[in-house]
């Protein structure tokens, strides 16, 4: 298969369970509408969906890795930035 | 779901329903009552399964062609979801067929060990795929008129044929709307898509005459209440196809007139027979052979 020429789409998908949409994959597609349908074809097909978002690639502006220890190493001896003094009740699960 | 703690709600690790992803499959047949309604003659039952699952079962497999073969890998997946679609449809209607005329056969006995002049499918299904548009033309006819018949099954007086109609509805839907994207993006696109997709809809619509042809078998379980009138899809075919086709800026064929019912009768061609030999090698070639 020759390399598309179609531009590429993230995919983002809400499933039944979960509050927000999570990024899922990426796809080609020739526009908006087909890259919905696609991403409905390609990351939907195990009964996973309720939502879907697909937006161009090329919209994305991301964090670079070179960017990366003046982005986030400064949070990490921060460790008054989490509320660690509060009492956990015992039937709290995944905190 | 009330529970006490908000916690447990979101944490709810009953049965599958603890996956994030991919729950709450559901069983098109459950609690649905599998006897024979009343004063329904099982060989015609069995008969008119047959005609449904092979049309499912036969267009499945050629859209199973289109795999390795597509243009675009993501075209290649959404081809092979319709395709799966319709093999699903084809299992529980074979499976109903093989119980409904008490020759005990299974979906793989009625799938892999009949002959050509068994299978009861339209001859729209069977013929060769052509190129993408010749294949989105067809899809576009045969999920129109799927879609209607099965709009109406779901009124069935077999419990067993109304519950595939209602899972079959969502998604020959989805195929209509599909292939009724490509044939409006290629009829309405370059020079070249547009006469491509006008020759995949010419080679085509002299098949669709038979799709609007009762079979004896049809009418006489059109009159017991369990199957539909061909006859009576005709309208509805026509007005999507104008619809999708005025859309695509080409040019409506005149309504099908409706012919024999070829197919129904088990008169096939030898594309039938090309594809059989294909979908039916694996099964016939290793008979104890199990998946």
């Amino acid at each position: 298969m020759t390399g598309s020429s179609w531009p590429l789409y993230e995919v983002f998908v809400r499933s039944k369970r979960g509050l927000n949409h999570v990024h899922v994959g990426s796809l080609h597609a020739a526009d908006d509408e087909t890259a919905l349908r696609h991403a409905r074809d390609l990351y939907t097909r195990r009964n996973e969906g309720v939502s879907i978002w697909v937006v161009r690639s090329a919209h994305i502006t991301a964090s670079s890795p070179q960017e990366k220890d003046p982005f986030f190493a400064p949070s990490g001896d921060k460790v008054y930035r989490h509320p660690t003094f509060y009492a956990i009740p015992d039937d709290v699960p995944h905190m | 779901m009330s529970t006490g703690n908000a916690y447990e709600a979101l944490n709810d690790a009953a049965g599958d329903a603890r996956w994030a992803y991919g729950t709450g499959f559901a069983d098109p047949l459950a609690g649905v009552d599998t006897r024979l309604p009343d004063g329904v003659d099982g060989a015609d039952l069995g008969a008119y399964c047959l005609m449904l699952g092979d049309d499912a079962l036969v267009m499945s497999h050629r859209l199973q062609e289109w795999v390795t073969r597509a243009p675009e890998l993501e075209e290649e997946v959404a081809l092979a979801n319709v395709a799966l679609d319709l093999l699903g449809q084809a299992r529980l209607l074979l499976a109903r067929a093989g119980q409904a005329d008490g020759s005990g056969r299974g979906e793989d006995d009625l799938a892999f060990h009949r002959e050509p002049h068994e299978f009861r499918g339209v001859l729209l299904a069977e013929a060769e795929n052509g190129d993408f548009a010749h294949t989105m033309a067809r899809l576009l006819v045969f999920s129109t008129w799927r879609l209607a018949l099965l709009d109406r099954l779901r009124a069935s007086r077999d419990p067993v044929l109304a519950a595939v109609a209602g899972k079959g509805v969502n998604e020959v839907a989805y195929h209509r709307d599909y292939a009724a994207g490509w044939v409006v993006r290629l009829g309405d696109g370059t020079a070249l898509s547009r006469e491509r997709m006008a020759a995949g809809l010419a080679a085509v619509w002299p098949l669709t005459g038979e799709l609007f042809a009762a079979h004896e078998v049809e009418t006489r379980l059109v009159a017991a209440g369990v199957a539909v009138d061909p006859a009576g899809l005709r309208e509805e075919f026509g007005a999507v196809l104008r619809q999708v086709l005025a859309a695509a800026t080409l040019d409506a064929p005149p309504l099908p007139v409706p012919g024999a019912a070829a197919g129904r009768s088990g008169e096939h061609t030898g594309a039938l027979r090309d594809l059989l030999a294909e979908l039916q090698g694996v099964a016939r070639g290793l008979p104890e052979a199990t998946w």
